[in-house]
């Protein structure tokens, strides 16, 4: 089943035309990478997904947007919902200066749970999760500002999780790490794919094939090949692809 | 330039690391110098009974407890009126307003009435509040005055503050779907507190030292206020009051070391939790 369906989508700011027609499905609970070069929209895609986009004051769009049938752009979805449903890790890690703790407690309370109890245990839950809980758990209360790099961004991502989503879009997340936080992020979704549907935008095409069950190959705001990731890059359909994933440009 | 052909570039860095180096010690000698005259003047005048005690005879003997009361309360008010106000302008220049225009013209506003001189705000507070509003010679017709004197430095503040907090931190609260005003609410202001306290501790202290301004408004009354109807005479005005009519210099002086002082102890202990709370948030 397809959880994310996108037709036809075109996603202008101001005059730049940056997605020319996106058609793409992405499948429940497996991991779809999106990999090209700089500038080739692949993060733009993925910020359309939760409506990031918005953000932008001449953010316009056409075409639709699906998640479980229903389009995400509908003037009756609430956008907080949506949100909550497919959550976001960033490309630098962005922990609220608050302590560890209420990182995590978060997306809880703004979506009006206050029962100290089941906050504290989603915190530890999601901790967990996150392959994070040992590492923090005899300092709760300290400041998630005090992490190293790859904390912080497993504390994103277990800030993410403790809200329950179904989708969690991953922007660039190991981009500002060293090689071993890499190897934990990436140990972490492949236990989290379980659960989870997970769009991971990365210029790192080995990490692409260490993480992915599918992979987009986008190219100046098109995607020029969708495949199974062992697929697309052993043998890749489109001269474009292949050029790309051997190093011939970007 | 052709300045390194006169002076050789390692000549000039060591003249210019002289002159920044003096120019620095000037300032700070400039403040121990002011400070420490005020003290040395003013602290033969500090007892028991100038700090706790009524003016008797004008002030020339006695002490000047209605004058801090006066101070603390107008200065109490203006923040409680100016805050809020000040902090949610700067709110909405970050985080609403995308008209360039009105921007621009709100920015302008500010810097205007903070260049605007006291004695100016000090016949407005008459006019309006004391006069039209029929609020009389009151703690609260002052602390309006004072109010819309610290209102630009909060506001100026909050916004800098504010703008500075990185677009990260809003990213991160909206992915989790919160909304515009929790983000508002449970991130970003939180994060901006140190600089905002800062900004309405300058404004504060600014309040706290003006005498033209109140002098209009607050009244000069020597008992201690209690309601905010009541008239005041706040330290600046009792000050200036000791020194143009001739009533002591001595007082005078021990007036203006308990201004100085309580300015300072504001300060301190307000960069003092700042600071804590800033580690703490931090992590340092």
């Amino acid at each position: 089943m397809n959880r994310i369906e996108s037709k036809n989508l075109q996603v202008y700011f101001g005059d730049n035309h940056i997605l020319k027609g996106i058609t793409t499905e992405i499948p429940k609970n497996t991991v779809t990478a999106l990999i090209g070069p700089s500038g080739c929209g692949k993060s733009t895609f993925l910020r359309t997904l939760n409506r990031m986009n918005d953000l932008i004051p001449n953010f316009k769009k056409e075409g639709e947007v699906l998640l479980d049938g229903d389009d995400i752009y509908s003037p009756r979805l609430d956008v907080a919902d949506l949100r909550k449903k497919v959550g976001m890790v960033f490309q630098k890690p962005n922990p609220f200066p608050k302590s560890i703790f209420e990182n995590v407690a978060y997306g809880l309370k703004i979506h009006g749970h206050d029962d100290k109890e089941f906050i504290a245990q989603k915190v530890e839950e999601s901790l967990k999760s996150a392959a994070l809980w040992n590492e923090v758990e005899d300092k709760l209360d300290n400041s998630a500002l005090g992490l190293s790099g790859g904390q912080q961004q497993r504390l994103c991502i277990a800030r993410t999780i403790a809200t329950n989503p179904e989708v969690i879009l991953m922007d660039e997340p190991c981009s500002a790490l060293d090689p071993i936080s890499t190897t934990k992020i990436e140990d972490l979704i492949q236990k989290l794919k379980k659960e989870y549907t997970i769009i991971i935008v990365t210029h790192n095409m080995q990490q692409a094939t260490r993480v992915s069950k599918y992979t987009s190959f986008f190219l100046h705001g098109e995607i020029v090949e969708s495949n199974f990731t062992d697929k697309i890059f052993v043998e890749p359909k489109e001269q474009k692809t292949e050029d790309y994933i051997t190093g011939r440009f970007g | 330039m052709g300045f390194s052909k006169i002076i050789p570039p390692k000549i000039a860095q060591k003249i210019m690391n002289g002159v920044f180096i003096a120019s620095g010690i000037v300032t700070l000698l400039i403040l121990v110098l002011i400070l420490g005259y005020i003290l040395v003047k003013g602290l033969p005048a500090f007892n028991l009974e100038f700090i706790f005690g009524n003016p008797i005879d004008s002030g020339k003997e006695g002490g000047i407890f209605p004058m801090i009361v006066s101070s603390l309360y107008v200065t109490l008010i203006a923040g409680l009126i100016a805050t809020p106000f000040g902090v949610g302008a700067g709110v909405y220049m970050v985080e609403y307003a995308n008209n360039n225009r009105i921007v621009r013209l709100i920015r302008f506003g500010a810097e205007t009435l903070a260049s605007i001189p006291s004695i100016v705000f000090g016949l407005f507070g008459l006019a309006f509040f004391v006069v039209f509003l029929h609020l009389g010679w009151s703690i609260l017709s002052g602390g309006l005055v004072l109010a819309i004197m610290a209102l630009p430095t909060i506001f100026q503040v909050s916004e800098v503050t504010i703008s500075s907090i990185p677009n990260s931190y809003r990213e991160g609260s909206l992915g989790l779907g919160a909304t515009k005003w929790q983000t508002i609410y449970k991130v970003v202001l939180p994060a901006a507190i140190p600089g905002i306290v800062t900004g309405v501790i300058l404004g504060m202290t600014r309040a706290i030292s003006e005498a033209a301004a109140v002098m209009f408004s607050v009244g000069a009354s020597i008992q201690t206020p209690i309601s905010i109807f009541d008239p005041g005479r706040p330290l600046p005005l009792h000050l200036y009051m000791l020194a143009t009519e001739g009533i002591s210099l001595e007082k005078a002086f021990g007036t203006a070391a308990v201004l100085v002082i309580l300015v300072l102890i504001i300060t301190i202990v307000t960069n003092l939790v700042v600071d804590r709370y800033q580690r703490k948030i931090m992590g340092k």
